[in-house]
């Protein structure tokens, strides 16, 4: 049984592998995006020291970081579930002997796999030659960054996978996933360091699952935030993972029992 | 003409009747629409929270240059949409549909696209130009309206020839271009004084993909920026170039058009 899944990981990567020629613009459009939030961040500290407690070097890092591990973390599996509802393709798949959630974040698995060696890693060498990127030498950060990267690419996946399962209450939920993207790139810290937010604003965002995508191992990794270690990120990574398994279990359970199929 | 314009509003009649069946997500479109450009303008505010000046431009300046930037965003969304053509039109075949019927096949492919709701976008930004505008004590002057209209017309055309190049590949290469997705991360950019850029990112947001045509420089007309007053006057005659190197590689790309053998 667990080999089925096993391949489920395999397979999509050897897929996204045919198409890895997609990615390598897909590296030169992240380093741009990674060249303007340098510069745009540059420009507001001029002569300033520090920021929302980022210095300006600690701030180039983050933002390099951020991007790269977003090249990791970042999937459609709510475009693949919302297809595979309209198009019906769903009902076939519910009664192979898998679980279609999990099987999906296999899948999920798989292509982050992908992203991680042919995208991140060639575009973290591209960014660190471009931009004065200041990485850890302690080899317990990289541990503690790789098991914190995991569970952001599992609490990103979870959150797709909800949006993905709404499809069977709405129909249509092209605009929510939308506004999913959005919220997540905002909210994640990846377009700004939640620290540097207003006040009440980031209390809001300090009580969400959002943060613990980008925000948290980030700055753990940027070696900012000194109070919260990387133990305590786990923690908050692992409750945000626990907690959103129990909206994926009842939405799953009861989109088996709502089923139906809009043509296809 | 009256022929094109009569297609238009047909298609927009049926438009109106497919989006009916699903009403809420009309909505939630368009607040996805507006949430998406509100996290920019969240971005600006943040910034100037901790910083008085980018580059020299001040909170209210950044901020009506935004507003520029939505206006004719949102007039290039609404008419002109090929997120997914590669998928629609050449993978699925519908291409050759649209190439046995009389109207122009690139305009046919505007049409089944129109998405009316992207207008609230620019009526969102003319009103954050009037706010910011006022906040700033800018004089309104006749030609202001001409202006608007003017820049705005470019500025889609502009847009309208990066994507049509862009889409036009999608007649070369089998494989979907992931290249669309990202370029709307980039045209982003072009809203911010893009003085705050290094040497090569200002000549490609400039020349190579003028985005800085959609936002900045037109923008800094209205706010009597001297040193850009000369790059929003170039904005019409990069608009007329972009769009007919959309339009020529487009009529290339499908000459190339074999249907997908469906």
């Amino acid at each position: 049984m667990l080999d089925a899944y096993f391949d489920f990981i395999r397979i999509r990567f050897l897929t996204m592998l045919a198409y890895r020629l997609n990615y390598y613009t897909g590296i030169l459009i992240y380093s741009l995006n990674i060249g303007v939030n340098y510069f745009t961040w540059k420009a507001i500290y001029g002569e300033g020291e520090s920021l929302g407690g980022f210095t300006a070097s600690q701030m180039t890092t983050y933002v390099a970081v951020s991007w790269m591990a977003r090249a990791f973390y970042f999937n459609n599996l709510d475009r693949e579930i919302s297809t595979d509802i309209r198009d019906g393709s769903i009902a076939i798949q519910f009664i192979r002997p898998y679980n279609y959630v999990l099987a999906k974040m296999m899948q999920g698995l798989g292509e982050g796999m992908f992203r991680f060696m042919l995208f991140m890693i060639p575009g973290m060498a591209i960014a660190m030659l471009l931009f004065p990127v200041k990485l850890p030498s302690d080899p317990a950060a990289w541990a503690g960054f790789l098991v914190m990267l995991f569970f952001s690419f599992l609490i990103n996946s979870q959150i797709n996978v909800i949006t993905g399962l709404l499809a069977f209450f709405v129909e249509n939920n092209e605009g929510l996933m939308r506004m999913k993207r959005v919220i997540v790139d905002l909210f994640s810290g990846l377009i700004i360091p939640i620290s540097l937010f207003p006040g009440w604003l980031s209390g809001i965002l300090k009580v969400l699952p959002f943060q613990a995508i980008t925000y948290l191992p980030g700055s753990v990794f940027t070696g900012r935030v000194k109070g919260v270690g990387i133990w305590n990120v786990l923690g908050i990574q692992i409750f945000w993972f626990a907690v959103l398994l129990i909206p994926l279990f009842f939405l799953y359970r009861a989109a088996r029992q709502r089923l139906f199929v809009q043509g296809g | 003409m009256r022929y094109h314009l009569g297609l238009l509003s047909e298609y927009l009649k049926n438009y109106m009747k497919t989006r009916l069946t699903y009403r809420a997500d009309f909505w939630v479109e368009v607040i996805s629409d507006l949430l998406f450009q509100a996290t920019n303008l969240i971005f600006i505010f943040v910034i100037f929270m901790h910083t008085n000046s980018l580059a020299g431009w001040s909170q209210n300046e950044v901020v009506f240059v935004y507003g520029f930037f939505m206006v004719p965003y949102g007039v290039f969304s609404c008419f002109v949409n090929m997120w997914n053509f590669s998928d629609r039109y050449i993978v699925k075949g519908e291409m050759d549909r649209i190439l046995t019927r009389p109207a122009h096949n690139l305009f046919q492919i505007f049409l089944e696209n129109v998405d009316p709701p992207s207008l609230v976008g620019s009526l969102i930004g003319l009103l954050i130009m009037g706010v910011s505008g006022y906040n700033l004590g800018l004089p309104f002057e006749w030609w202001t309206i001409p202006a608007i209209i003017v820049l705005t017309l470019s500025a889609t055309a502009i847009y309208t020839g990066i994507y049509t190049t862009l889409t036009s590949l999608s007649f070369y290469s089998d494989a979907p271009t992931g290249i669309i997705p990202l370029m709307y991360n980039i045209q982003t950019y072009g809203r911010y004084p893009v003085t705050i850029y290094n040497r090569a990112i200002q000549v490609l947001l400039t020349w190579i993909l003028p985005f800085a045509f959609v936002g900045v420089y037109p923008a800094a007309l209205f706010l009597g920026r001297e040193e850009m007053t000369r790059m929003a006057l170039l904005t019409p005659v990069m608009g007329a170039i972009f769009l007919g190197i959309g339009l020529f590689t487009w009529s290339r790309g499908v000459r190339r058009y074999k249907g997908a053998g469906s």
